[in-house]
Formats: structure tokens, sequence, C-alpha cells
């Protein structure tokens, strides 16, 4: 089976999901957003011209404001010109299908789309639907992948601890419903992270977790012992119906990272999280605030790395 | 008409033949098998040189779509479908709009079959009225309509105490229940086997204990009952293990199995090929090893195509969204062929799942070519190739995770009562 996210050369196509991605190409993208970071460090980002006179569709079928606004953000950087898309889930029941939307974007003379949609594979169906020359990037899609969102994490990780051959890292909270999750554990492996862990009850756990690569913890106290990184999932409201978990209050007494807790971690761990965060529910406030989150840097570091890999696809040849 | 085979390798399990010899059709029936009846002139001989001859197939799952879906299917795009694929039996089940649960319904659907005079059809009633699982449908008037047996389709029947009514009455005319096992609950919102494909792509997944869970329950009314279950579409390696426990403590069940569980499993969804997206879902390599198992040692009677056009709009969308269900008529002898190859099964035993077992389970005359027996008749070439491709198939629906395959074996001659209804 040809990788969808590859061309013929071997260069990245579409940015659909971390897994099946070679290291080298990971890589390339982080050491790409440093640069992109030391520019920023100046404090005045500068904009440079490498996506000049292309046209970045930000077709958002779920909504979100964060994402889409450091996707604005990195695709103006890059100087091209952004539309911004909020389809919603409202299209669909007026009859027009995803597909029938993207040939008309596409009629738009669109040249990278970056798209969010609630479906997990949409990614995937609108990469094998355009023509070669556009470049598809995957902001999201249901359960699935969330591969810019797993790289700013792996370009967090490496800022703080330079390498992945020697950390341990523990993932904690809904991997369940977790496209970040997926992400982040496909990034970690292909690094090179020799131990990645998830945390969570088993009812937010997929019954075939352990198939990924990763070790399983019940036990808050047992997966944070020692670790290097912990990386904190978002626990949607909804995941209190449906019998998943019985209250906020319960998750947050057994599951929620409380300093107390992340004690339980190596001294110089720190602590990420993708957002929006519920304080209280998966996170305590003197720990999202405190002295190892790294929370905010994530976000500006988001915006170098969606540059990166903006200007990757650009640069592949098709 | 009268018709002479000639030269083909006639292969009818029912008789337990698989030797060189000749078939003679007089009129609609098959008058003599071997040599030629006394004062038998042909009308037309076709030359089986090469070929096999056999029972024209039996499908004990085939949507046709009609009433309420012809934008996905027609009968006469699905007839000509089951010509082209040798299938001159088939049952439909009641999943049409409105459903098969009333006497007017199934008359008019036998009418308009009968009208195209290709396969017949024998229609599955509702089990429930809607097939919403509260109230039994008017079960006789529906066997006099022409129902042959009584389903849910893909509807699981979630209250327990309806589903012991229905088996106990239908138990009281001796008529036939198929069942899908599948809990309601545990299935919601599904659409991949809950294993390591759903875990990676982040599907929202059917564990096998949705099937064992509802199989369990079944085989017990089933026993309690006294009705003669059939369990459709079987798709787990737990699953079979209790109907072989269940047949071999002698309870009166059988089973079927679709052709795409038997060739394909979780690992072909690759990158969300929607067309992998069916019902049940495509299960581990271990569970399409197990199955294979329960067809050699007889706990699984029938192969079927779980024939269910989709219109390609319903496909073009996220695997989630998309419609389940894949075209299979045309591929179910290539299919079945295919795995006796690979299996080593000899085409005897192999041939019995899509003609004389499913005709014995679903209690009709055909799938046999005894002197008497209506002349339904499959020539092909089991050494021909072709590649499945849409302009190919005579389906509406041209979905199938088999697209782009080459298959082996190809129908020649469908003969469906003694008129010969497809040649190419």
């Amino acid at each position: 089976m040809n990788n969808p996210q590859l061309n013929k050369n071997g260069e990245l196509q579409h940015l659909l999901s971390t897994e099946g991605l070679p290291a080298r190409i990971l890589r390339d993208i982080l050491d790409k957003a440093s640069e992109f970071v030391n520019v920023a460090e100046g404090r005045e980002i500068r904009k440079v011209p490498l996506l000049h006179g292309k046209s970045v569709f930000n077709v958002f079928f779920e909504n979100s404001t964060r994402t889409r606004t450091t996707f604005e953000i990195a695709a103006k950087k890059l100087s091209a010109d952004v539309v911004n898309l909020n389809i919603g889930s409202s299209s669909t029941s007026k009859g027009e299908t995803l597909l029938d939307t993207v040939d008309n974007l596409c009629a738009m003379h669109a040249d990278m789309f970056v798209v969010r949609h609630s479906s997990s594979g949409a990614a995937h169906l609108i990469a094998a639907h355009v023509a070669p020359e556009i470049h598809v990037i995957n902001a999201g899609d249901g359960r699935h992948a969330h591969p810019t969102q797993a790289l700013l994490d792996m370009f967090t990780i490496r800022h703080y601890k330079k390498e992945f051959h020697n950390l341990r890292v523990a993932i904690v909270g809904d991997v369940l419903h977790s496209r970040v999750a997926r992400s982040q554990i496909h990034a970690l492996t292909t690094l090179g992270v020799p131990e990645v862990r998830v945390v969570a009850p088993k009812t937010l756990l997929p019954t075939h977790v352990e198939k990924l690569g990763v070790r399983v913890f019940h036990d808050m106290a047992q997966g944070l012992k020692d670790v290097d990184v912990v990386m904190m999932l978002r626990l949607q409201n909804e995941r209190m119906q449906g019998a998943l978990l019985p209250s906020a209050q319960e998750y947050f007494k057994y599951y929620g990272l409380t300093q107390e807790r992340l004690a339980l971690a190596k001294p110089d761990a720190i602590v990420l999280h993708p957002g929006p965060m519920n304080r209280g529910v998966e996170i305590d406030s003197s720990v999202a605030d405190g002295a190892q989150s790294v929370i905010l840097p994530q976000v500006t570091f988001g915006i170098a790395v969606r540059m990166a890999v903006m200007s990757t696809l650009a640069g592949s040849k098709q | 008409m009268n018709i002479h085979i000639k030269n083909g390798r006639l292969i009818d399990p029912r008789n337990n033949i698989d030797a060189q010899q000749d078939v003679f059709i007089v009129d609609k029936r098959i008058a003599a098998i071997g040599a030629a009846p006394q004062g038998f002139a042909a009308e037309r001989v076709i030359d089986a040189s090469g070929l096999i001859v056999m029972p024209g197939l039996v499908d004990v799952a085939a949507r046709l779509r009609e009433p309420g879906y012809e934008y996905r299917a027609t009968l006469e795009s699905e007839m000509d479908a089951a010509m082209a694929g040798g299938v001159t039996s088939l049952s439909c089940p009641p999943d049409t709009d409105p459903p098969l649960d009333e006497p007017g319904l199934v008359e008019m659907l036998k009418h308009r079959a009968r009208l195209l005079n290709q396969a017949r059809v024998f229609p599955v009633g509702a089990l429930t009225y809607g097939l919403k699982g509260a109230e039994l449908t008017e079960m006789v008037e529906l066997s006099e309509a022409g129902c042959k047996a009584f389903s849910q389709a893909d509807t699981p029947l979630t209250d327990t105490r309806v589903l012991m009514r229905a088996m106990q009455y239908a138990a009281t005319f001796d008529y036939r229940v198929w069942l899908r096992p599948q809990d309601a609950f545990l299935a919601k919102d599904g659409v991949a086997h809950d294993g390591e494909v759903a875990t990676r792509l982040g599907l929202p997944a059917i564990p096998v204990i949705a099937e064992t869970i509802a199989l369990s329950t079944m085989l017990k009314l089933a026993r309690e009952t006294g009705v003669k279950l059939h369990v459709c579409r079987i798709s787990s390696a737990e699953g079979v293990e209790m109907v072989r426990a269940a047949k071999s403590k002698g309870l009166a069940v059988t089973c079927d199995v679709s052709m795409n569980h038997v060739h394909l499993s979780e690992m072909d969804i690759g990158f969300f090929d929607a067309n992998c997206h069916l019902m049940p879902p495509l299960r581990s390599q271990r569970d399409k090893a197990a199955l294979r198992a329960g067809l050699l040692d007889g706990t699984i009677d029938a192969i079927c195509s779980n024939h269910s056009p989709v219109d390609e709009d319903a496909k073009q969308l996220p695997f989630a969204e998309a419609e389940a269900g894949a075209t299979g008529m045309e591929l179910l002898l290539p299919l079945v062929l295919k795995w006796a190859e690979q299996d080593s099964v000899p085409l005897l035993d192999a041939l019995a799942c899509v003609s004389s077992n499913p005709a014995q389970l679903l209690g009709v005359k055909t799938g046999h070519l005894s002197v008497g027996a209506h002349a339904d008749v499959c020539v092909f070439d089991a050494n021909a190739t072709w590649k499945v491709e849409p302009s190919v198939l005579k389906s509406q629906g041209k979905n199938t995770p088999f697209n782009g395959y080459t298959m082996q074996g190809r129908v020649r001659h469908t003969i469906v009562e003694g008129h010969i209804a497809y040649s190419i």
C-alpha cells in the first residue's frame, strides 16, 4: 500500500498523520521550525516570502478558534493568502457533500488545504481526491490524528529536553477519543522515545492501545513515577455522559494533575497540554500556571511548527 | 427449451457427483444426466468442454433495494447482476423501505421478480412490524405470500421478551428465524472491529462480544422455544465456536458467512477504505482463519454475497459516515473458487456452500440437478480471469473491497427454469 502522505520522491506531499512517516521527515520539520523560532525570539516574527502567491484555505468542518488562528498566523507569516472557512456541520445537511465542497474550493485555486473534520479519515479522503499539486494538512480528524499538534509537542519536548532517546513520557487522560494522543504516540515512538505510557481509567482507553507501543497504567502515581514529560489530554464535558465516567470531581480526584502527583515525576519534568484546559478537571491551576508548565510556549512554538509544515509541503516536488 | 449441455464437468454437491457428465434439459426440468433420454431432440446444444456445470447458485443474502431504495439499485439491475454471477435463487432481507412486513409488499416483489424471469426471489419477511422489535408481523400471511423465513435484517431486536415471543410464534408454524447476532448497545455507533486497526485509525468500534452476547441469547432462546434458528453473517472466532458447540449438542441451528469475511480482515481497511465499511465489520486475521475452519468442518453451512449495493455518493464520505455495504453477487462464485483453491477444499464441498446447503436452510427445492429438478444451471469457466471494475459489474452498486482485483472463474451460461437467461 502506498503511503498517501509521501510523493514518489519520498517527500512530504500531505501531512495527514504522524504515523508511517520516517523520523527524518519529522526531524526536518522540527529543525525548520527552530529557524522560525529563532526569528521569532527576536520578538518580531519576520514575515518570510516562502509561500508568496499561494493560497491557503483553512477549511474547518468542526469549529476551532485556536488551531485555526495559529494556522492563519503561520500562513500569513509565510506571505500566503489565507482564506478561512468555517463550514460547521450544517453544510452537509444543506445537501453538499464534503467532496463537493472541496471541489468548489479547488476551483477557487487553493494551493493548500488545512482541514478539520469531526470524522476520522476525512483528511485522507480529501487528500486522495484533490489534484496532485494541492497539499492537505490535517488539522484534526475525528479521533484519528492531529499531526501538527503532535509535532509542536515534539518541538516543545526537544526544546526543553534536547534528546528523545533517553525520555520517559506519560500521556494522561482520554486517549480513547483523542486524536492528539494517537498522533503523539506515533511521533514519540518514531523519534525514539524508549518508554511511552498512557494513564487513564479503562473506559477512556482503546481496547488494543498496547498495540500502539505504549505501556498502560490505570494508576496516576505509578504512571507518573520518574517520567520526564507529562502530556495531559483535554477531557471533554460530554464524556461525563454515556457511562464513561461518574463525575468530573471523581475524575479529578484520581486522574487530575496536582502538584502532589507531579512531584512523583522527575524534578525537572515538564507538563504539556494541547488546550483548551479544563482547570480543576484534568489539571490543577497551580500546575497549569506552575514552573514546570510549558503550556504557553507550546502555543508559540505551534506557529513556528505550522510554518515549517507548510513550507515543507510547498517545497516538495509533485 | 430442450437443452443439451455436453462435455462439461458436472459438479452437483447434493447428489455427490463430480464427473464428466452431460446434462439434458427438457422444457423446465432436468430430464437426464449422462445419457440422453429417449427421443430427446436438442433445440440448443451448449458445448461445455473445459467448463464446469453446476446447479445455479443460491445466495441467502442479496439486497435488491426494492421497494424504496431504487436510487441504489433496481430489481432490473440486480437481476442482471444475479445472472452474471450464476445466481438463480436468492433470498433478500426485509430491510427495504417500507420493510417487508405486509403480504402485499412480498407479493408485489415476487410478482415483479417473476416478470423479469431471471433469478427466483425468496423474500425473508420482517419478524416484527417495521423491524421495530415491538409487534410481531402476520407471519402466516407473509408465509402464504411467499416468505421463506423471518428476520430483523441488520436491526437488532433489543427486547428479549419480544424475541422469545417471536421465536415461539414462528416455532408454532415451523417457520425459520434468521438473525444476525449483534448487541445493539455494544455496537452502537461502531463502524469497525474493535481491534488494532480501529485503535490506530480512531474509528468507533464494535467488539466481538457484541456478537457473542447476542448469539448466546439467541441460542438459548432457540433451545427454549424449539425454533429453527439460522445465524446470519457470523464474523468472529468465538461466534463460530459457539455455533459449533450448539450444533454438537443437537440444536437445530444453521449458519452463514459473507464471502467478504472469508477473504478480508480489518487490515484491508488500510487508510480508511470505505469499501471495507461492511456490516458486520471485517474482523481480525484470527477471526478470518476461524471462519474458514468453520466452513471446513461444516459449522458454517453457507457462503453468501451479502450483496448490498450502495450508491457512489454514500461511499465518498469519511469512513464512519460512509454507508456500510458492498455489491457482491457477481463475485460470489470466483471468491468461493478462490477460497477452495487457497484452502485446498474439493470443489464438490466448496460449491455445496453456494448451492445445496443454502437451498436446504432456505427450505427451497433448488440448488441441485437431480432428474426432475428445476433446470437452474450455472456453467462456468474455472480458469477464465477477469478484472473487477465498475464498468464490468452489472449491479448498480459499483463499490466492493475487491475493486481492481483479478478474479479467476467466470460464468458463461446461466439457465433458469430451462431458459438461457445469460450467456457470454
